[in-house]
């Protein structure tokens, strides 16, 4: 398999009053095509701040990541933005779905800013959330749907542009425990069909669906366990 | 798809938009009457004069028409030199002055122009017919009203009145043969009109040939500002104005209507953004999480903006018919106050609606609507994502 995350010396910093503290200190791994890793660790210990980073919303005080060989981490806005949006699907723990839109404009929105044109674009919006097992709800609004239900919205939105890097932070942070499982399943079944996937997480469960589990505490990887 | 949400957006919170769009309303609507009042009067005025199609008066030397009872001496040869003049088409001169007169519901004191009735241009005939003879006048509404007469009847009149001696001088018999509309004139002032040579018999003044103003016609495709220069130095002891002029003397004498209306003009422009620019900004902080979400899946910078930008204009749009009619209604009403104003002609608009001054006061509230937008803008274009989501997970 080859390389599609590489991750180098990655190191973070916020302000904090007149102090800076330090979220990421020096995190290096590599995140191969078609896996599927979970980042656990306790509050605070820079999981989010990393998955970011690979997002390309934020840019690291120092070290590099690459994404399919390309350099991600000093790209300018427009270039950052279009990368985000053809190479790298979010899924947020608030799913963060638009009030306004319905279940399949919300799909529609990133293939409308890649350029996918009326039917093409609903077609595939609606294959989606066939996929995410949502057919029959295309129509309905987010404030009409479970959190389940918005949160496989979500997903289907992260994937609309076929991107090969799927980051997921808390998933199913907001989910109780029997849609928690049907969301892992579906981490699976993505995966499966592969999409390699990045999930922070501390739902046991879900970590536990990964093949490698990376550990980390105060801005560092403390362990980083593949599934035999 | 951005149209949408901006729609949505604004569809999110009906009242609050509502009323946001009734406060822009407002405020366009005195824009509208503000840029119609700084150029209404003056338009008003220059189709007044330019109404019997006169491009040029000839005024005592330094006044201006009918701005003191001074007239030009011997105004028969001034008139007579200038219709040798090729380019001249009609020479129509009058002389002011009062008539008073004995009715039967007592004396009655009324402006009188004295007229050569196949040449004036001063009034519009309503009935009857003009006054041919030195015996003959035309009477305005007001003057039949306070006099009680009608067309046919006939008066005594005079140039001047005693009231001591409760006597007229300059007295003659005039019989009223038309009923007359006078544009200069404002519309409770009572007027008269009777030949030139009749009003300068009854002042006593036939020898002198006085007038007051000659108004001058020019024929077709002459150039007025040559002609008026040329006339100037033909006659320097009168003073020659266009009408041009005659518009710049107004400009000067109503600066501080448009300093006024600028003033009123620009507050009500500034409210109307600071309004649009609240609402906006409000909207953007209550859906700040969703547009770090936007940004984070791959929406480009400058749609959030067109987003923004189309609601603020959205506003400004829907607030513009709005504006547009009550300004309408509102310069109507006002229209109808400053109309009653003393002195001044009755066919003057303060607020003179022209498709000019709308279009201005449009574009204005257009630009002011796409500014509104920049700050909110700026704090979208300028938000950094992972921080707003990461404050929006905590909040």
């Amino acid at each position: 398999m080859s390389v599609l995350v590489e991750v180098r010396d990655l190191v973070r910093h916020y302000p904090m009053g007149e102090a800076r503290v330090a979220a990421l200190k020096g995190v290096s791994f590599d995140v191969e095509d078609g896996e599927y890793v979970a980042i656990v660790g306790p509050s605070g210990c820079g999981k989010s701040t990393l998955l970011n980073l690979i997002g390309v919303i934020d840019r690291p005080t120092a070290g590099t990541v690459s994404i399919g060989g390309e350099r991600v981490d000093r790209l300018p806005d427009a270039r950052a933005t279009e990368f985000r949006l053809r190479r790298i699907g979010f899924v947020f723990q608030r799913f963060y779905l638009m009030q306004a839109l319905t279940a399949r404009e919300n799909i529609e929105l990133p293939l409308s800013e890649a350029g996918v044109k009326g039917a093409e674009r609903r077609d595939r919006a609606r294959a989606l959330l066939e996929y995410v097992g949502l057919g029959p709800r295309e129509s309905h609004r987010p404030s009409q749907l479970s959190g389940g239900e918005q949160q496989r919205v979500a997903i289907a939105r992260a994937l609309a542009n076929a991107p090969r890097l799927l980051l997921a932070d808390e998933p199913t942070g907001e989910l109780d425990a029997r849609t928690g499982a049907e969301m892992i399943a579906l981490f699976e079944r993505l995966n499966a069909d592969g999409t390699t996937i990045v999930v922070v997480t501390h739902d046991e469960d879900l970590a536990a669906a990964a093949r490698r589990v990376i550990h980390m505490r105060d801005g560092s990887i403390i362990n980083d366990e593949r599934a035999r | 798809m951005i149209l949408s949400l901006a729609s949505a957006s604004l569809l999110r919170h009906r009242t609050r938009t509502a009323l946001a769009i009734l406060g822009v309303g407002i405020s366009a609507a005195m824009l509208l009457d503000m840029v119609m009042l700084s150029s209404g009067m003056r338009e008003s005025f220059k189709g007044l004069l330019l109404e019997q199609g006169f491009q040029f008066r000839i005024a005592p030397k330094g006044t201006l028409p009918f701005d003191t009872e001074a007239t030009i001496r011997d105004g028969d040869s001034i008139v007579a030199l200038l219709r040798t003049r090729p380019e001249i088409d009609v020479v129509s001169p009058v002389l002011g002055g009062q008539l008073h007169m004995q009715a039967p519901r007592g004396t009655v004191a009324s402006s009188a122009l004295g007229i050569m009735p196949e040449f004036q241009g001063d009034y519009e005939l309503v009935s009857g017919r003009h006054p041919t003879a030195t015996s003959e006048m035309v009477a305005n509404d007001a003057l039949l009203l306070a006099t009680g007469l009608t067309i046919g009847d006939t008066l005594r009149a005079g140039a001047g009145y005693d009231p001591q001696l409760r006597a007229l001088s300059g007295e003659r018999t005039l019989r009223i043969v038309g009923r007359a509309r006078f544009i200069y004139m404002a519309a409770e002032q009572k007027g008269a009109a009777l030949p030139i040579a009749a009003l300068r018999d009854m002042q006593g003044r036939d020898a002198e040939k006085p007038v007051s103003i000659a108004m001058i016609r020019t024929k077709p495709g002459i150039d007025v500002a040559q002609e008026s220069a040329a006339l100037q130095a033909l006659l320097p002891h009168v003073t020659v104005i266009s009408t041009a002029e005659a518009l710049q003397q107004v400009d000067e004498r109503m600066s501080y209507f448009r300093q006024l209306a600028v003033i009123l003009g620009a507050v009500s422009l500034v409210v109307g953004f600071l309004l649009v620019t609240t609402l906006v900004t409000v909207s953007v902080n209550e859906r700040i999480g969703e547009i770090a979400v936007m940004r984070a899946i791959g929406v480009h910078r400058w749609r959030v903006i067109a987003q923004i930008v189309a609601e603020a204009a959205a506003m400004m749009l829907a607030a513009t018919p709005l504006g547009l009619a009550l300004g309408l209604v509102t310069a109507r009403y006002l229209n109808s106050i400053l109309a009653n104003f003393p002195g001044l002609p009755e066919r003057i608009d303060f607020f003179l609606f022209q498709p000019r001054a709308a279009w201005t006061a449009l574009g204005m509230l257009a630009v002011s609507g796409v500014l509104a937008a920049v700050y909110p803008s700026w704090r979208c274009a300028s938000l950094p994502i992972a921080t707003t989501l990461r404050q929006e997970a905590v909040g």
